[in-house]
């Protein structure tokens, strides 16, 4: 699409596109110089709330208005998060950003924190993006001497800390309030909700967590206005969308597409994926991270990509973690390697989520070790109704989605694996459950 | 909820949490010390961050990036220094995977094993190392330099299959690369 504005990958390919010069020889700062002469909080939440901007971490929830929850004049600070924890399998769409344009998400955090009239900004990225950890700081660091952060910004009174935090491995501290809960110097696990951080969050103060790509949009929704904005994308899904394209495509990578392009685009078009590796065949597709459910081929070439379409197809477009399966691939092994990462990664504060992605885990490695039962897949099923929308945070239902849609939609690879006294073909597990690690 | 979690942790009294470090040294915040930059580094975190139990993730940072992992004695000096509980720095250190309680070997190999990668053929990269070593799994060479691991997706999908080693990410793996790579770091040393 060649019509489809770059609003957060223009800079990618640029040599040295992570220094402020780079940056602000391509227009950066702007946006924050004009909402800080000319525009006041409030008009840039505003602006932000009627170009339909929808928070790229996962929820999809409009950013204007979230933003519009927090109260005022509590006589509390009020903090912006900027999740950066990024540890969603398929994602690595935040690290491109951070790599490549650190500069877009400062500005767009300073912006945020503007906007919901925040004095202080932590950018919490995972552990294991060690080298981006430093690239940032660097960044934040310029910023600082070029006083677009401190005390005072470009003389308008408004005053910003932002200091970037480095986790240290844990995918629930991605969920909103395990991040809260890890910033506060605890074990990453989240709260429950009502309260929404929004109200009460870090250190009982009210509290935004947006993803870095959702405020690295917000310069150019600033500095182009809303309408432009909804220019791009589907009416209930304006904008673009970065997606990360993994899997047995011949073009991997992070590409910004408009949302509502065909799903079909992603994979086979010339500017995107440039279609499957020689000699495979598309087989299924999981369009929105590992959590959510996947799409057979047909489904996948039948389906666009916004929050709508996708939802229609019984899926989600979540962090846009686009995970094509190839024809090659063996379901069962996926699935397995999908849940014994949901039960190495369950907090353990639910008991469904803690014991149900254990067992969940454990069922389907028997299955593929040849020690299978005859009702498994009911068992699977049982379990799964006992797991979905129980717990303190979705982590459980994340295990469940996928679970529930592999078996729906590939069932026979699942039954062929079930014992039979009359079993049409002797099913060979190519890898077993030992190898892929049971615990 | 949050009201509750405060309940639970009550005012720090810095003499308890240093109880057990004061039988080894006589000024439990003396046992180690850092290097002149990385104490300019502390003192920026204490100064920085809202209060001092959110300040024991940085700080826990700083230890490892000083000494390589958390040496006998480290996590009470934290403690001491910060003036929180030992039980709150041991509560960030159990449950985060990236704080080491024991040395992870020179080279720590930490190969992907989440869905992108595993289909890029992840499982043969694993192998291929550990029979290379001489290692099971989690195990450290008998030089003690090398050390290979499974982790999760680490964001590098579409370069997959991958390995972490240290601060560096190496995409792309093949069998060659991963033995040019280990010929490389035994000449390092
Ligand atoms: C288990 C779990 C893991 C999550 N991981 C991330 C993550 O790595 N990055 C992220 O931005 N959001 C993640 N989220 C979503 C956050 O809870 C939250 O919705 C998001 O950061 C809000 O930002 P947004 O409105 O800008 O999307 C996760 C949610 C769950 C339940
Ligand atoms: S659902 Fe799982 S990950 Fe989420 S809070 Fe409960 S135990 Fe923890
Ligand atoms: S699946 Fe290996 S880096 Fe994401």
């Amino acid at each position: 699409m060649a019509d489809c504005p770059k609003i957060l990958s223009a800079r990618f390919e640029e040599p040295d596109s992570h220094t402020l010069a780079v940056y602000e020889s391509h227009g950066g700062y702007t946006a924050l110089r004009k909402a800080l002469t000319e525009l006041d909080p409030d008009r840039v939440r505003e602006e932000v709330k009627s170009a339909g901007l929808r928070g790229r971490g996962g929820a999809g929830f409009p950013t204007g208005v979230k933003w519009g929850f927090v109260p005022q004049n509590t006589g509390k600070k009020v903090y912006l998060l900027v999740n950066s924890d990024e540890s969603e399998p398929g994602t690595f769409k935040d690290r491109y950003i951070l790599d490549y344009d650190p500069h877009l998400m400062i500005e767009g955090a300073i912006l945020s924190s503007f906007a919901i009239h925040s004095n202080d900004c932590f950018i919490y990225i995972r552990g294991e993006y060690g080298w981006l950890v430093d690239r940032v700081q660097a960044a934040v660091d310029e910023a600082y001497a070029k006083g677009y952060l401190g005390k005072n910004i470009l003389g308008s009174g408004y005053d910003l800390e932002m200091i970037v935090h480095k986790g240290a491995g844990a995918y629930i501290c991605g969920e909103e309030t395990g991040l809260i809960n890890s910033l506060e110097g605890r074990k990453g696990q989240p709260r429950i909700k009502p309260p929404f951080p929004a109200v009460v969050g870090f250190l009982d103060c009210p509290t935004i967590v947006n993803n870095v790509e959702t405020v690295a949009a917000v310069p150019w929704i600033v500095n182009h206005g809303a309408a432009e904005y909804r220019k791009v994308g589907t009416e209930k899904s304006p904008g673009t969308k970065l997606f990360s394209l993994s899997g047995p495509v011949k073009r991997p990578g992070v590409y910004e597409v408009p949302l509502g392009l065909p799903l079909e685009d992603l994979i086979f078009g010339e500017d995107y994926g440039q279609g499957m590796r020689d000699g495979i065949e598309l087989k299924a597709c999981i369009p929105g991270g590992s959590s959510v459910p996947i799409l057979t081929a047909e489904e996948t070439l039948d389906v666009n990509l916004d929050y709508e379409s996708l939802a229609e197809k019984g899926t989600m477009l979540g962090s846009g973690g686009c995970i094509v399966i190839g024809d090659d691939a063996n379901m069962p092994e996926l699935l397995k390697v999908l849940l014994r990462f949901y039960h190495h990664e369950s907090c353990g504060q639910c008991t469904p989520c803690r014991e149900g992605t254990g067992w969940l885990d454990e069922l389907v490695g028997r299955l593929i070790d040849g020690r299978g039962r005859p009702n498994d897949l009911e068992l699977i099923e049982k379990l799964c109704s006992g797991m979905a929308g129980l717990t303190i945070c979705v982590l459980s239902d994340a295990a469940v989605m996928p679970t529930r849609s592999f078996i729906q939609k590939f069932r026979a690879d699942f039954e062929a694996l079930l014992p039979r006294t009359q079993q049409p073909e002797a099913y060979v597990p190519t890898t077993s459950a030992a190898e892929l690690g049971r615990r | 909820m949050s009201e509750e979690h405060q309940d639970a942790v009550p005012e720090v009294d810095a003499s308890d949490a240093a109880a057990d470090a004061v039988a080894v040294t006589d000024d439990p915040t003396k046992a180690f010390s850092f290097s002149p930059e990385r104490e300019k580094k502390y003192e920026e975190i204490v100064r920085r961050y809202p209060t001092r139990l959110s300040a024991i993730m940085p700080m826990l940072w700083l230890c490892q990036d000083e000494w390589g992992w958390l040496k006998p004695g480290v996590p009470e000096w934290v403690a001491a220094r910060l003036e929180v509980p030992i039980s709150r720095v041991y509560e960030i250190i159990s449950f985060y995977t990236m704080y080491y309680t024991e040395n992870p070997g020179t080279y720590n190999l930490q190969v992907c094993r989440n869905i992108s990668c595993h289909m890029a053929g992840s499982g043969k990269i694993t192998k291929h190392l550990c029979k290379k070593l001489g290692v099971g799994l989690n195990e450290t060479d008998s030089e003690g330099r090398f050390r290979v691991e499974e982790v999760e997706c680490l964001g590098a999908c579409g370069m997959g299959p991958m390995m972490q080693v240290g601060k560096d990410f190496y995409e792309h793996l093949t069998e060659e690369k991963v033995d040019e790579l280990i010929e490389q770091w035994r000449r390092d040393g």
